[in-house]
């Protein structure tokens, strides 16, 4: 049976995070009430809610030509805490076009828009947890959280996994970029090795050649086998 | 090996992930049971409604409280016509409105029957994880004996039911639940830790 424990101390941000200006009037303040899993909570969506197109996760290939930037491949493995692939689960993406600006009316920057890029993408962990996306890097923004405030560059991902509880939002950023020291989003996770896990890795075997640079993205996902022979939970 | 962070869905998600408002209706033709609209408005901490940056995506049994998902012992015999997932933005004044069915008591803990609820994930820029809440439905009478209702503090139950909405002349005839979802402060939602 599946089970899944509450995550450790520190390796998840807080609701309340003093550097995260959006954060101070939309956290809880009340405690969270501890709620033992029942079915409502082990049970939950699985199989997506639509079929997966053929280039729905080929973010280049949406419009009529291919979009301005620099063209990457992102491509890992969906795993729960003992380092077991989740298969057939849905991946979600969504990000910035090469200047930094998104397709959403409500994004002000002063960056061009890309005709060719709509910046959103799906697919399906195969039978041993891959994924890949194709797309360009995501160029860094300025957010007006505080003064000068940049955002690194980042892809958002959404994930389901087996449960309710496994639910997962969550950002991928790319190596060496200076800004993720300055980033309270990123900063806000306590746990140095947690938000290690948030960063990419540049993996030459996932690029293409004359094609594309590549990054290496693996995420886990809450769950895990309980024995009966175990010990107790740490 | 610890769990991915989580980390906030920003403002701009509405092209990635809410794109598709069919995903608000979780009824086809032929789904057992009432039918029935889920209404929500989402609140900050001043009270003001979250213009088109927060989502709420629910999670529910069926008619008779089945689960479609492996888990669930009876899941071979759900209702096919019924997709217990659904997803939403809220609008410009923080609402939202799902179309679904009452679901049926679920299985609890030590054989008890939990009264019909439905699972709620809350996400919004300036959360940095998703907050999970559920909605029961005023007046039902398997409340009272809900485990996870009892656990509530008495006084902040009220926060996770959801209230019949009078009927406006001219309306179909569906009923509508509303529930407020607040964030923070007076009133502040109860949100479970899971």
């Amino acid at each position: 049976m599946k089970e899944y424990p509450r995550p450790r101390t520190g390796s998840q941000p807080p609701y309340l995070c003093i550097g995260y200006r959006s954060s101070l009037r939309r956290a809880p303040l009340q405690p969270l009430i501890t709620l033992p899993h029942t079915l409502s909570e082990r049970t939950g969506p699985l199989y997506g809610h639509n079929p997966i197109g053929e280039t729905d996760h080929d973010l280049t290939r949406h419009c009529p030509h291919p979009p301005q930037g620099e063209r990457i491949i992102v491509a890992g493995r969906v795993l729960d805490e003992d380092g077991r692939p989740v298969p057939h689960t849905l991946v979600e993406v969504w990000q910035a076009n090469g200047a930094g600006r998104y397709r959403h009316s409500a994004d002000n920057h002063q960056a061009p828009l890309d005709p060719n890029f709509l910046g959103a993408g799906r697919a399906m962990t195969d039978g041993g947890g891959n994924y890949r996306f194709v797309s360009i890097k995501p160029g860094a923004y300025p957010w007006r959280n505080h003064h000068n405030a940049w955002r690194p560059a980042h892809i958002h991902f959404s994930l389901f996994g087996p449960a309710f509880v496994s639910r997962l939002v969550t950002q991928m950023y790319f190596p060496n970029d200076p800004l993720l020291p300055l980033d309270p989003i990123l900063q806000s996770i306590p746990d140095e090795q947690a938000r290690a896990r948030l960063v990419s890795a540049f993996d030459l075997s996932v690029a293409e050649p004359e094609w594309a640079l590549g990054y290496r993205f693996d995420i886990v996902l809450r769950g895990r086998q309980s024995t009966p022979f175990e010990g107790p939970i740490r | 090996m610890i769990p991915s962070a989580s980390q906030t869905v920003g403002p701009f998600f509405n092209f990635g992930l809410t794109a598709n408002p069919s995903l608000g209706i979780l009824t086809r033709e032929g789904s057992q049971g009432v039918r029935i609209r889920l209404s929500f408005r989402v609140l900050d901490g001043d009270g003001r409604p979250t213009p088109g940056d927060s989502m709420i995506e629910i999670w529910q049994a069926d008619v008779q409280g089945r689960y479609a998902h492996p888990e669930d012992p009876r899941h071979a015999s759900a209702d096919p016509a019924f997709r217990g997932f659904g997803r939403l933005e809220t609008n410009q004044a923080g609402e939202c409105v799902f179309e679904s069915i009452k679901p049926g008591s679920v299985p609890g803990p030590n054989g008890k029957k939990q009264a019909p609820h439905i699972n709620l994930t809350i996400f919004a820029r300036g959360l940095q994880k998703q907050l999970v809440t559920r909605l029961y439905f005023a007046g039902d009478a398997a409340n009272a004996s809900d485990p996870v209702l009892s656990m509530v503090p008495a006084e902040r139950r009220d926060t996770l039911l959801a209230h019949p909405v009078p009927f406006e002349p001219g309306d179909c005839h569906i009923d509508t639940w509303h529930m407020d979802i607040r964030l923070q402060g007076v009133g502040e939602t109860v949100f479970f830790d899971v």
